[in-house]
């Protein structure tokens, strides 16, 4: 029945290939219509799937699909397995619906770039390794798919790679992802060697979920810490958040896809579907809701000052972020996951406005250079006004239904400081987020003479995307709806993964239905109200008509010289990077030199002193062979000589110095014999 | 055993066919390098062609040693002519043949002096290491091993570059240093075998029938250790590895980093672990250190380089305290993906060195400050690199992923903390192969001399095709190799840990000083092995020590 869900990522995967070894010769429409065509199927694919999961009862929707075997050795074996449930079959849907109408957008934007080719193959094997991702039902098919979407992230913020800024932003965010990763591969092996421990070697979730409830509760919170390390370096939360602003340097669209809507979640989406293991971790849980929402308020309070269009946008999408993994953190998985669909859908929309005020702005990116796009720009202005009245929380848009969920959620357990904390980022979000719509689209134009002349609307295969995001983004919340009858569709649908066996899924309707009280009331009620202040904040500031009646201390300027500290803490991000650069970069680069001139000075020095110290040997035995030994054996030859030269005197060969001799010695013969008679 | 159903002694022709083919390219008419060249390739290809049939007719159930030949040599002192080879040899001479038809085809415009002498040593050189990969006596492992000096030395000091001098008379005088050792360490278990059992050879099959005494065992490891670890080359005997492969012909450098360097991580695994089985056990924490301590060592002076050559030979010290580690894990996984990754990185730091020696016959310099931008101008050298870089780093879907994957869940189970340690260095991967990236391809062509750049010829593409082909192969699907080492890494954990098992016991009887448990764990009580594992019983052969015990 889903024996061909692999063909999801397979399309993708074709559509790249083809693109990367045909994208030179065949001429850019080709190339589009391959990679849009790609993911388009992959929609279709999902969507049969889709389907046929609603078409079984709720307790048999999960199903894993094995391909082949994939690394073998000994004990240790993984299959390339799929799984197809209703969380990966939703996110399926998302990754490969937004992510088709991002490519259609693409044609668009990038039309006049020499890397068309190459950026359409790229795109599409984002696609393909993201698919992988959502799709998989095993630890390490979801870890390939993991680094896969780091690489094609890697690749496609530094598309532009002439750009100095640009390939180092794509070194930075693979680097700092690669730290997460640390932790999530060392704790897929402790998860690994754990579970081997009850007798189950594998690494699929369904046998890992059924082992885990016997793992004592201190590996389970240092399982779950180690894969939230994963997570929190893929979904940008602090303190790993620092590559995705920077990320922005790649093509808009790309930022769109995978710095917002998709690539980015997968750290939520990891948690969700280890939920039965985030479940017996409640410590690790706390912990993922407490960063969550830090993080949350801590990239919205950057956001606030920012004045690059993207900027402005990524610190949001930190933010949005944070709040998903509070939701995950407190246990509401599907909270999550639906926050996580509709920001897919409102950020993929922001950041293709965005993309499209810049391609009018002739690249200019620079809020304050922007102003009185409204009329201009018309379609690209009503959309990007959409998303951020979805993004703002307000009714009846998906992001006012998800936000409030995740808010009344971290509530209802139990936690009123983060919940406070949540609602001070929503005021913060909507004003930042109309701070920056009134920026560009109100009042008269900041930009030079140059560029205004140049504005104009996108052509249609940029504003329809636009468009059909947009109400998307205005629709979603349906699926989250909680006053339908049984609760809302998407917890519903969500139930058999997130109950995890324990809960009956009506038993999670009922509950979740009868949560929906009074307190649900007035929380919402506090939401808008906080949303609203937000908005209003705004539009004092920063659009021409209020201005003009707000107080007299109500003014950007004004309000930036009476903080200046805060504002400069808040305009440098915290001084992050530059911490980071002082404690972690700094101190590896001198770490680097140090170990260099230890390896030149002493471990080759001892092996160059050994071969200095053999040589002085030999210069010393040498010495000692020519003044000792050969000394020896020259002075023996020399008192030969020498003494020789003394016998020699006899012996000259002349018979009459013989005959001397012979008389001599005769006589002296004589001589001896008659004195001893 | 004969040479199973191969009749044709295989092994035999893959020595001597390139032997041959070095005196026919030797005797050549002088005048024109096209015919030398030519010879040299058809010669690497035939051989290459013919170990391929070694897959074909391997049996990978079994972890005996396969396509044996034997035949008296020096009958005299107990020598024989023994070869034969298992899944983790087959690897290697795979490996060899491959890295060799590239070695003579990347030199073909590199080298114009001397081309026929120059192609008769790479030939030499690639009789010499199958020999070593094959051999199963220790007298002819140790000829070979020495043979295949001889013409790296040649190769480095005749078509090297500047300091070609220094680097090779270090390369050979360290590595001579080393082997003296080993050869004591031979002859010692030479002699306790023959005192032992009255048989004197250096048969390994038979030498490795016989539990020796835990303080020879020890001795001798640290011979052999002095002896191989030189050649991985492990921290701190690595410093010869930089001049070499700076001073190295492209060819040279990628033989040298795709074939020699495993010949000391292949002599551990052959020799250290099966024949000194306790002496293993009881070093493991300190070759574990020694490992941990090349891997991040190696990799932040990587990070320190300015010569892309010697930033790929730190890499290799890195890479290969990875492979290290693995071995010295004890287990399947270790096992299995330290093999494993020295075919990994036999490709990527050979095909690194490819790319290297690409870019230095166009520009004749080799600083990372004379290049940048060429992704604009050699797009398909870029693609390459690339490709290459992120397998070095190892990325899922690459070849190195699932090496460095397995040693790690190996590792893991040895030593957590080696684990943790040894996985920092993926981190410091990313960091200067990135580094290298950005500075070599990405970024705006600074240099005019580098705008005219030509991209790959068809020759240079095919020596990078089918390197990238094994990557994303072994990546994707490295259930072909892995079954290939699997039986005989079983096999060797399996020895190791019982003979280990049956010495302590012995000793326990006599000595009578130690808990059963100590003693499993290790003979001095401090190594990590198995330490709160209860359930490791299924896995490796933990099992078979506990029925003993």
């Amino acid at each position: 029945m889903f024996d061909i869900i692999w063909l999801i990522p397979l399309f993708p995967l074709t559509g790249a290939v083809a693109n990367a070894l045909a994208g030179a010769r065949i001429g850019r429409k080709a190339i589009g219509w391959i990679g849009c065509s790609a993911v388009a199927l992959a929609f279709l694919v999902a969507t049969v799937l889709f389907f046929r999961l609603t078409g079984l009862p709720p307790d048999q929707r999960s199903a894993t699909v094995t391909m082949f075997g994939w690394i073998a050795s000994g004990g240790f074996q993984i299959d390339a397995v799929f799984l197809a449930d209703p969380l990966s079959i939703l996110m399926a849907l998302v990754v490969s619906g937004v992510g088709f109408l991002i490519h259609v957008y693409s044609v668009g934007y990038m039309h006049d770039d020499r890397g068309f080719g190459r950026y359409f193959s790229f795109l599409n094997l984002f696609v393909f390794f993201m698919l992988v991702l959502v799709l998989s039902g095993d630890f390490l098919v979801m870890f390939f798919g993991w680094e896969g979407v780091g690489l094609c992230s890697y690749l496609l913020i530094g598309f532009w790679y002439e750009k100095k800024s640009a390939s180092d932003a794509g070194k930075k965010a693979f680097i700092v992802n690669r730290v997460g990763d640390f932790g999530f591969i060392i704790g897929i092996l402790l998860l690994f060697w754990s579970v081997a421990g009850q007798g189950v070697q594998s690494l699929r979730f369904d046998a890992v979920f059924d082992a885990a409830r016997h793992l004592p509760p201190h590996t389970l919170t240092l399982v779950t810490a180690l894969l939230f390390a994963g997570a929190i370096g893929k979904s940008a939360q602090f303190p790993l958040h620092v590559w995705l602003p920077d990320a922005m340097e790649g093509p808009t669209p790309v930022s769109a896809l995978i710095h917002a809507a998709t690539m980015v979640t997968a750290g939520v989406y990891m948690v969700a579907r280890n939920s039965v293991l985030f479940t017996l971790a409640p410590v690790t849980g706390e912990v993922v809701a407490g960063l969550g929402i830090f993080t949350a308020l801590f990239a919205a309070t950057i956001g606030l000052v920012q004045n690059d269009i993207k900027k402005v946008l990524a610190y949001s999408t930190v933010s949005q972020l944070g709040y998903m993994f509070a939701a995950v953190g407190v246990g509401a998985f599907s909270a999550g996951i639906f926050h996580l669909m509709t920001h897919a859908f409102f950020k993929g929309l922001l950041f293709l406005g965005a993309g499209s005020v810049i391609h009018a702005m002739s690249g200019e990116q620079d809020m304050q250079r922007m102003g009185g796009l409204y009329r201009p720009l018309k379609a690209t202005a009503i959309t990007f006004i959409i998303g951020a009245v979805a993004i703002a929380g307000i009714p009846p848009l998906s992001g006012f239904w998800s936000k409030d969920e995740i808010l009344y959620e971290v509530f209802r357990r139990g936690h009123p400081v983060l919940w406070a904390a949540g609602l001070l980022t929503a005021a913060m979000t909507a004003f930042y987020i109309f701070r920056q719509v009134f920026l560009i689209f109100s009042g008269p134009s900041r930009a030079d003479e140059h560029t205004r002349s140049h504005i104009h609307e996108s052509p249609r295969v940029m504003t329809v995307p636009l468009i059909v995001l947009a109400a998307s983004a205005a629709i979603a919340g349906v699926f989250g709806f909680p006053f339908f009858k049984g609760g809302s569709p998407l917890h519903h649908f969500l139930s058999p993964v997130f109950a995890g066996g324990v809960h009956h899924a009506g038993a999670v309707a009922e509950e979740a239905a009868a949560g929906h009280g009074a307190t649900a009331f007035i929380l919402m009620g506090v939401s808008v109200v906080a949303a609203v202040t937000g908005i209003l904040l705004a539009a004092f500031l920063y659009a021409e008509p209020f201005r003009r009646r707000a107080p007299s201390g109500l003014h950007p300027e004004v309000l930036a010289k009476r903080f200046t500290r805060l504002h400069n803490l808040l305009l440098n991000k915290y001084y992050v990077d530059e911490i980071y650069g002082k404690l972690i970069v700094d101190p590896l680069t001198r770490a680097a030199r140090t170990c260099l001139s230890f390896d030149l000075s002493v471990i080759d020095g001892l092996v160059n002193g050994t071969g200095w110290l053999t040589r002085l040997t030999a210069w010393f035995s040498h010495q000692f062979d020519i003044y000792i030994v050969d000394g020896l054996v020259n002075s023996l030859a020399t008192l030969v000589r020498y003494s020789s030269g003394v016998w020699r005197g006899l012996q000259t060969g002349y018979l009459q110095n013989y005959a001397l001799i012979f008389v001599v010695g005769v006589l002296l013969m004589i001589a001896g014999v008659l004195v001893v008679i | 055993m004969t040479a199973g159903n191969f009749h044709i002694p295989i092994l035999t022709l893959l020595i001597f066919t390139p032997l041959a083919g070095a005196v026919i390219v030797a005797l050549l008419p002088s005048g024109g390098n096209r015919r030398p060249r030519a010879v040299a390739l058809a010669v690497a290809v035939c051989n290459f062609l013919l170990s391929l049939a070694l897959p074909w007719g391997f049996d990978a159930t079994t972890h005996r040693m396969q396509f044996v030949e034997r035949l008296p040599w020096i009958p005299e002192i107990g020598a024989n002519y023994l070869v034969g080879v298992d899944g983790m040899s087959l690897l290697l001479i795979l490996l060899t043949t491959l890295i060799t038809v590239i070695g003579v085809l990347c030199s073909w415009s590199a080298v114009q002096d001397r081309v026929k002498a120059y192609m008769a040593c790479i030939l030499i050189m690639e009789a010499g290491m199958i020999g070593v990969f094959v051999s199963l006596d220790l007298v002819l492992f140790f000829l070979f091993w020495e043979i295949g000096l001889v013409p790296m030395y040649f190769i480095i000091g005749i078509w090297g570059g500047e300091r070609k001098l220094y680097a090779t008379l270090k390369f050979f005088l360290y590595t001579v240093f080393g082997s003296v050792f080993m050869l004591v360490g031979i002859l010692a278990l030479y002699y306790a075998h023959g005192s032992l059992t009255g048989q004197y050879t250096f048969d390994l099959l038979k030498l490795v029938e016989v539990n020796y005494p835990f303080g020879l065992q020890c001795w001798v490891f640290l011979a052999f250790f002095l002896g191989f670890a030189i050649k991985v080359p492990m921290f701190p005997f690595h410093t010869w590895l930089p001049d070499a492969h700076v001073e190295a012909p492209t060819a040279g450098s990628v033989i040298l980093a795709g074939v020699l360097l495993k010949m000391g991580t292949y002599a551990f695994l052959r020799f250290n672990l099966p024949l000194l089985p306790s002496a293993s056990i009881a070093f493991i924490p300190y070759i574990l250190i020694l490992a941990v301590i090349g891997i991040i060592y190696g990799a932040l002076l990587a990070l320190a380089q300015k010569d892309l050559k010697k930033l790929v030979a730190y890499s290799s010290v890195s890479h290969l305290g990875f492979v290290m580690a693995g071995i010295f894990a004890v287990n399947q996984q270790g096992i299995d993906g330290g093999i494993l990754q020295m075919v990994n990185h036999g490709l990527a730091t050979g095909a690194l060195f490819l790319l290297v020696g690409i870019i230095y016959e166009r520009r004749h310099t080799r600083l990372m400050d004379d290049f940048g931008g060429l992704a604009s101008v050699m797009p398909l050298f870029a693609v390459f690199m690339t490709i290459i870089v992120f397998s070095s780093i190892g990325l899922p879907g690459t070849n190195g992923f699932v090496g460095e994957l397995l040693i790690l869940v190996g590792v893991y189970k040895a030593s957590v903390p080696t684990a943790v340690l040894a996985a920092t260095g993926i981190i410091l991967g990313a960091v200067y192969m990135l580094r290298m990236v950005q500075r070599v391809i990405l970024g705006r062509v600074r240099h005019p001399e580098n705008e005219t750049l030509k991209d790959l010829n068809y020759r240079e593409f095919l020596t990078l095709v089918p390197i990238v082909v094994l990557i994303i192969w072994i990546g994707v699907y490295p259930k072909p190799f892995l079954r290939l080492t699997s039986t005989g890494t079983a096999h060797l954990v399996e020895t190791v840990q019982s003979k280990h098992a049956q010495l302590m016991a012995e000793r326990q009887h006599t000595a009578g000083y130690q808990p059963v448990s100590a003693v499993f764990s290790d003979p001095r009580g401090t190594n990590a092995t198995d330490s709160a594992r209860p359930h490791s019983v299924r896995i490796g052969s933990a099992r078979i020590i506990r029925e003993e015990l």
